[in-house]
């Protein structure tokens, strides 16, 4: 079981009196991408949003059911810290617009006032930077504004910025869906290149990216999970028909 | 080609446009020749009166020439101080509460009562600033000025902050939450620093508001011919200085009052200049 490093059991997300994840049950396995796909509205988000705990945010929003991260169970840990070890990466490139590129990637560290030895975290923010292959584009202008950075390097730079806190697990929720094919590309080529290093979840109504980058690819449909498998398998033999629908364009 | 496309038809359309052009120009170039006027008369009658003596020195009794207005600058400082040091960390905070919670019932009271104390009038403000401080403490002061003015300032600032927190991208909150970034470190290094320029604008404008106020001082900053530091003491300020020497009978002081006018409204001014310079350096881009 040393290759499951996220395991949900029954999760229920409502808000308020509705029910918007039913009754789901997945595996994550370590090192490797997991796609998450499925029409507009159909859950994935929310599902993920729970992963890191991000729905307590959301007035109304309860989740139910048990996360186990690592052995350790999600709900008994300290939110923070839950969000320390599984980043998030959003659909809109939110940089700090008050903080420059380099605050900008260890801006967990400064926010949550960790201290470190200088030396040590210019070699965190040339590691991430590296990583998200941004380096070679902005180690000239470190210390300009990230803001000033166009979508896509923004996006990079959004993914340096979680990778530094060396999370167990990266959330991707849609990242590339603000972003133009080149700058899409660019994310897509990077993501497989991340997997060495760290879990990821993506989540995407773009069947082609999930086909791109995938190792394993969910299929969720009106909140719930219609079918869980290796990429090859989902795309080439689906066990459900809902899923052969939703592949085929007939739904979604 | 139909009659839409005559040189005729254009000519006209071309004529009318110009004319309303010009019409707009005409109007909105009214509105700042008040502000012009004003300043214009204020700089003729008060420029004559400043010198380095107008600044540095007390007014002398009726009959001796010369005398400066310290004690109305010392006071007015002191009073704007007393007043953002109440209005601000006040003011922010409950500007945090509101975008914070935008639908909650405490929210659209404090809202409803930041607008109404807004439009209430400020001599009203300074009335009550007598019964509740003046009267249980015996005696005009620095400090019953200062709150006066203070609960004046309270609805520019909540609302400037709240404006401004409300511009803010709700993603740029998420992305600090999601870092594991405690809620408080959040609002305090993240959401409030990317609001700075606004929240400053603010408070810029509120002391610009709050340093020409007379009414509420009239009853308990009161005025002070001598040099006073202590806030539990009555105090001079600019506004009543200019309202006391002006309704009085003597030339010398009128020159006086208009001196304190110039001075009180190149304060102002540098003020909001300011305020602009601010808002377009600190402008923060999402």
């Amino acid at each position: 079981m040393d290759n499951i490093v996220l395991q949900v059991k029954n999760l229920n997300v409502y808000y308020g009196s509705k029910k918007v994840v039913s009754n789901l049950n997945i595996e994550i396995f370590r090192n490797y991408i997991t796609a998450v796909m499925g029409p507009s509205g159909c859950g994935k988000t929310t599902f993920i949003r729970t992963l890191n705990r991000m729905h307590e945010f959301t007035p109304n929003a309860k989740a139910e059911g048990s996360i186990i991260l690592n052995g350790q169970v999600l709900d008994k840990m300290d939110p923070i810290l839950v969000r320390r070890r599984i980043g998030m990466v959003f659909q809109k490139p939110n940089p700090f617009p008050t903080m420059n590129i380099h605050d900008n990637v260890i801006a967990g560290y400064i926010l949550n006032g960790i201290r470190m030895k200088k030396s040590d975290l210019n070699a965190i923010v040339e590691d991430c930077l590296t990583k998200a292959g941004l380096w070679e584009e902005v180690k000239d202008d470190l210390y300009k504004k990230g803001t000033f950075l166009s979508g896509g390097q923004q996006q990079r730079l959004c993914i340096a910025r979680a990778l530094a806190m060396q999370p167990d697990i990266l959330l991707l929720d849609e990242p590339t869906s603000a972003l133009d094919p080149i700058a899409t590309a660019h994310i897509e080529e990077l993501i497989v290149e991340l997997k060495k290093d760290v879990t990821i979840l993506l989540v995407t109504h773009n069947i082609a990216q999930a086909g791109r980058v995938s190792d394993y690819v969910t299929f969720m449909y009106l909140g719930e999970l219609i079918e869980y498998g290796t990429a090859e398998q989902m795309f080439t033999a689906p066990e459900n028909e809902k899923t052969n629908k939703f592949l085929t364009g007939a739904i979604g | 080609m139909n009659n839409f496309d005559t040189d005729k038809h254009f000519k006209f359309r071309k004529l009318k446009n110009k004319v309303f052009k010009y019409f707009l120009y005409f109007l909105s170039s009214l509105s700042i020749i008040p502000l012009i006027l004003i300043i214009v008369h204020i700089f003729k009658n008060g420029i004559s009166a400043i010198n380095i003596n107008f600044f540095t020195s007390l007014p002398k009794p009726v009959g001796e020439s010369g005398g400066g207005i310290l004690n109305a600058i010392v006071g007015t400082s002191m009073l704007v101080m007393i007043a953002s040091v109440m209005a601000i960390p006040v003011g922010i905070s409950t500007g945090v509460y509101l975008n914070e919670h935008r639908k909650n019932r405490l929210s659209y009271y404090i809202q409803l009562s930041a607008e109404v104390l807004q439009s209430i009038p400020s001599i009203v403000i300074g009335i009550v600033a007598w019964i509740w401080i003046v009267l249980p403490m015996g005696h005009f002061s620095a400090l019953s000025g200062g709150i006066a003015l203070g609960i004046m300032m309270l609805p520019t600032i909540i609302k400037s902050t709240e404006e401004t927190l409300k511009l803010i991208p709700h993603s740029l909150k998420e992305a600090s939450l999601a870092l594991g970034v405690p809620y408080y470190k959040t609002i305090l290094k993240v959401l409030l620093p990317a609001s700075l320029s606004g929240i400053i604008t603010g408070i810029l404008i509120g002391i610009a508001r709050i340093a020409g106020e007379t009414a509420p001082l009239l009853f308990t900053a009161f005025g002070n011919p001598f040099l006073n530091f202590s806030i539990n003491k009555p105090v001079a300020s600019l506004p009543l200085l200019i309202f006391n020497y002006a309704t009085s009978p003597y030339d010398d002081w009128h020159k006086i009052a208009w001196g304190a006018s110039l001075v009180l409204i190149t304060f102002i001014f540098t003020l909001n200049i300011f305020t602009r310079l601010f808002t377009k350096k600190y402008k923060v881009k999402f």
